[in-house]
């Protein structure tokens, strides 16, 4: 009996969890874009404004994620143009 | 030279204001003289809490624009020895408080006292931006719960990058975790996030974890630093949080849950 009871407890995380989880998640998401210039809103807004003129997207289409290594930053954008209607 | 040291949080309602009072208690209890400024323009409350507002003259911004003396302004707490407050100004006005004028007053606090706490407002605006600025130091006051801790980060990133020390290109200052309204119990169940996962998510060192305690609103309600209630939980555990603030090695305490029997059940209540 204790291993079924063991089995509906393990599929349900307690709300503590998923708030850890949650907060881990979105604290390195703000903390990664504190570090970053100060240029990337901007940067971001005028790519979408672009790619615009062309092709109708939505504000998720441009992801951008700035990365260290070593002594070079490199600066990744990935443009989704969404389904092909 | 006096230790300046902020108390903040970004979100509001978590506790600053109790901790400020209680800290800088705390601090005049140990021998230090403390100022404790309230930098909350608009909405004074730390002069309700240490139980001084019916002897409030003079205020902050009336300091900085010359209106009265910092002496003048500056009311001496009638329970604990070497404790000042000086009171926050009912202006509506947030440009009141500006960064020369909040420079002055500190720099003036600096000579005669050993610390000044300043009490921050909630959010980061012009007066949370002014009361951490200047500081050396700061207790950044956090409830186990979403909101406070990720607003929590947010200003530790300020603290990173907006003080005068940060400015100036040094050494980013000291902050310290202090928990409040924690409730053990509740921890157990695993319906509160736990000292370790708040600790783990914001890595600051932990000045002190202060239980959920009625004592709390007993003491604001009478205007009286609950650290100064000694009988109460949370007093204590203000007062090992400034013991440790000074330096002091001191076990954490009042971090499990009370293990109620059936006979403390029957006996107690």
């Amino acid at each position: 009996m204790k291993g079924i009871f063991d089995y509906f407890r393990s599929q349900k995380p307690s709300s503590a969890q998923v708030a850890k989880e949650r907060l881990q998640v979105i604290v390195a998401r703000e903390r990664s874009s504190r570090s970053g210039p100060d240029y990337l809103p901007a940067l971001h807004r005028e790519l979408l404004e672009v790619i615009r003129k062309y092709v109708q997207v939505d504000d998720e289409a441009v992801q951008m994620n700035l990365e260290n290594q070593g002594n070079c930053e490199i600066l990744e954008v990935n443009i989704t143009l969404g389904d092909r209607q | 030279m006096a230790r300046i040291v902020v108390i903040t949080s970004g979100k509001g309602g978590v506790g600053k204001t109790t901790t400020s009072a209680a800290v800088a208690t705390g601090l005049a209890l140990e021998g230090h003289k403390t100022a404790v400024v309230d930098f909350d323009v608009g909405l004074r409350n730390l002069d309700l809490i240490m139980g001084c507002e019916r002897r409030v003259v003079y205020d902050f911004v009336n300091v900085i624009n010359g209106d009265a003396s910092l002496r003048q302004a500056m009311i001496k707490d009638k329970r604990t020895e070497g404790l000042y407050i000086l009171p926050a100004s009912q202006t509506r006005d947030k440009e009141a408080l500006t960064q020369e004028g909040v420079e002055q007053v500190l720099q003036e606090l600096s000579k005669d006292f050993d610390y000044i706490i300043c009490d921050s407002p909630a959010g980061i605006e012009r007066g949370a931006l002014m009361a951490s600025y200047f500081a050396d130091e700061a207790i950044v006051v956090t409830n186990p719960e979403v909101s406070s801790v990720r607003d929590s980060d947010r200003m530790l990133g300020i603290l990173a990058s907006k003080t005068r020390r940060a400015e100036q290109g040094e050494d980013p200052i000291p902050a310290h975790l202090l928990i409040t309204r924690y409730a053990p119990d509740r921890v157990d169940k695993g319906e509160m996030l736990s000292v370790e996962d708040v600790q783990e998510i914001l890595s600051i060192q932990m000045l002190g974890v202060i239980p959920e305690s009625q004592a709390v609103l007993n003491a604001s309600n009478a205007g009286m630093p609950v650290v100064l209630d000694q009988e109460s939980d949370a007093g204590q555990a203000y007062r090992d949080a400034v013991a440790r603030f000074l330096g002091e090695e001191r076990p954490h305490r009042f971090l499990t849950a009370q293990k109620k029997g059936i006979f403390g059940r029957l006996f107690k209540g």
